[in-house]
């Protein structure tokens, strides 16, 4: 896919990443309540990277590829699926509840809020226009992440006819999500199933894949 | 309130929550089938609007689900939305990331990561489109506004320097309040 080197996988990440102090739960749920507080605009992988790495020391780089890995691959949103893997890993299961609600609070109370005042603004032109500049704004937003996404990660026709049947199946002949992803999900494994005189290298680009939660 | 109401949210979104593969923009074009289509909780004008709202909020702007379940059922309905579409998902998750390195080296966890990519870029495609379709084509006296808007946003993130998004979101609001009224 691309020749950036892959920091080696070292046997004993999972121990050299764990602290020596043992991290509270408090601890877990402010952090994640920090970036969820301030992950706007869609950024959160990044704002992730600089605290759990960074700033707080709880995961190297190679463990911190590797959960937004698993939580990429999974159904679910990137910060959501974050927040509880690395709280898992931290504290077991109150550490995954820790890190969810935190990560979930801000943003769950704040739109909760505006959803109760537009339920009762919902007519109002000033507020309309508003809503309409944002959704178009987004749009080219989603549209800028989802292309800088393709351009890294898929070279081969075969990507780039999966692409294509997928959003023809979704956007022009609507079928519904679950029959594609059980009809074109198998058929897309199989294309890819493992050859012995094929190897794929691992997907290096973890970093940049879908940011956009 | 009515109990059957907050059992079709806990089922539309739990089955959202599962299928979005990829992240929210996924399944946003079955979730505007689900909820304006065929369940008719919202119409298409606040779908867009709920979903700008997403926008402006810190935090995963699938937190949108909770406005959705606030229109069908008050409080209980925001509740039950957002449980609904974020804890399949992570109980997923919760339970997959414990056994992920059991398959460590396995070709098949690889092959299924290069299967999906493509298909997750699709479903984004569609789910940009979906919004446009919305925020931009339908319901709209100012057609080239919004599609300029779109397209100075676009321009600027996929050509220019790195930018925070949420700038130009907040622009997009400032704009609309300007332009679109």
């Amino acid at each position: 896919m691309s020749d950036e080197p892959l920091p080696p996988p070292s046997e004993t990440s999972q121990e050299a990443l764990l602290p020596p102090a043992r991290i509270t739960l408090a601890e877990i749920f402010l952090t994640f309540l920090a970036i969820g507080a301030t992950s706007f605009g869609g950024g959160v992988v990044a704002y992730l990277r600089s605290s759990l790495v960074e700033k707080k020391g709880w995961l190297n780089d190679d463990t911190f590829l590797e959960v937004l890995e698993i939580s990429q691959t999974l159904p679910g949103l990137n910060a959501t699926n974050m927040a509880v893997l690395v709280g898992d890993r931290l504290r077991g299961w109150p550490g995954a509840l820790a890190g969810f609600l935190g990560m979930m609070l801000p943003g769950a109370l704040m739109i909760f809020i505006l959803g109760i005042v537009y339920a009762s603004h919902a007519q109002n032109e000033n507020v309309n226009a508003v809503l309409k500049g944002v959704g178009a704004a987004s749009v080219g937003l989603l549209l800028a992440v989802t292309l800088k996404i393709g351009r890294k990660q898929l070279e081969k026709p075969l990507d780039i006819a999966l692409v294509v049947i997928t959003l023809v199946l979704v956007s022009f002949i609507h079928v519904m999500l679950p029959i594609v992803l059980l009809t074109v999900g198998p058929v897309a494994i199989f294309l890819y199933r493992p050859r012995t005189h094929l190897p794929h290298k691992a997907d290096d680009h973890s970093f940049d894949k879908r940011p956009a939660d | 309130m009515n109990l059957g109401s907050l059992f079709s949210l806990l089922w539309v979104f739990s089955l959202l929550s599962i299928m979005a593969v990829g992240g929210g923009t996924s399944v946003l074009p079955a979730m505007k089938d689900f909820t304006v289509e065929i369940q008719g909780w919202v119409n298409e004008s606040q779908f867009r609007d709920i979903y700008a709202l997403g926008q402006i909020v810190p935090g995963p702007n699938m937190l949108m689900v909770i406005v959705i379940g606030y229109h069908v059922a008050a409080i209980p309905g925001a509740i039950v939305a957002f449980l609904g579409f974020f804890v399949p998902s992570s109980v997923i998750a919760l339970a997959t990331g414990r056994v992920w390195n059991h398959f460590e080296g396995s070709p098949w966890r690889t092959a299924i990561q290069r299967a999906f990519a493509p298909i997750v870029v699709g479903l984004m495609l569609a789910g940009t489109i979906s919004i446009a379709r919305t925020a931009i084509v339908g319901d709209n006296d100012h057609l080239q506004i919004c599609l300029a808007l779109a397209a100075i946003v676009f321009v600027i993130l996929y050509f220019g320097r790195k930018i925070n998004p949420a700038l130009l979101i907040l622009a997009g609001g400032v704009a609309g309040w300007f332009f679109l009224r």
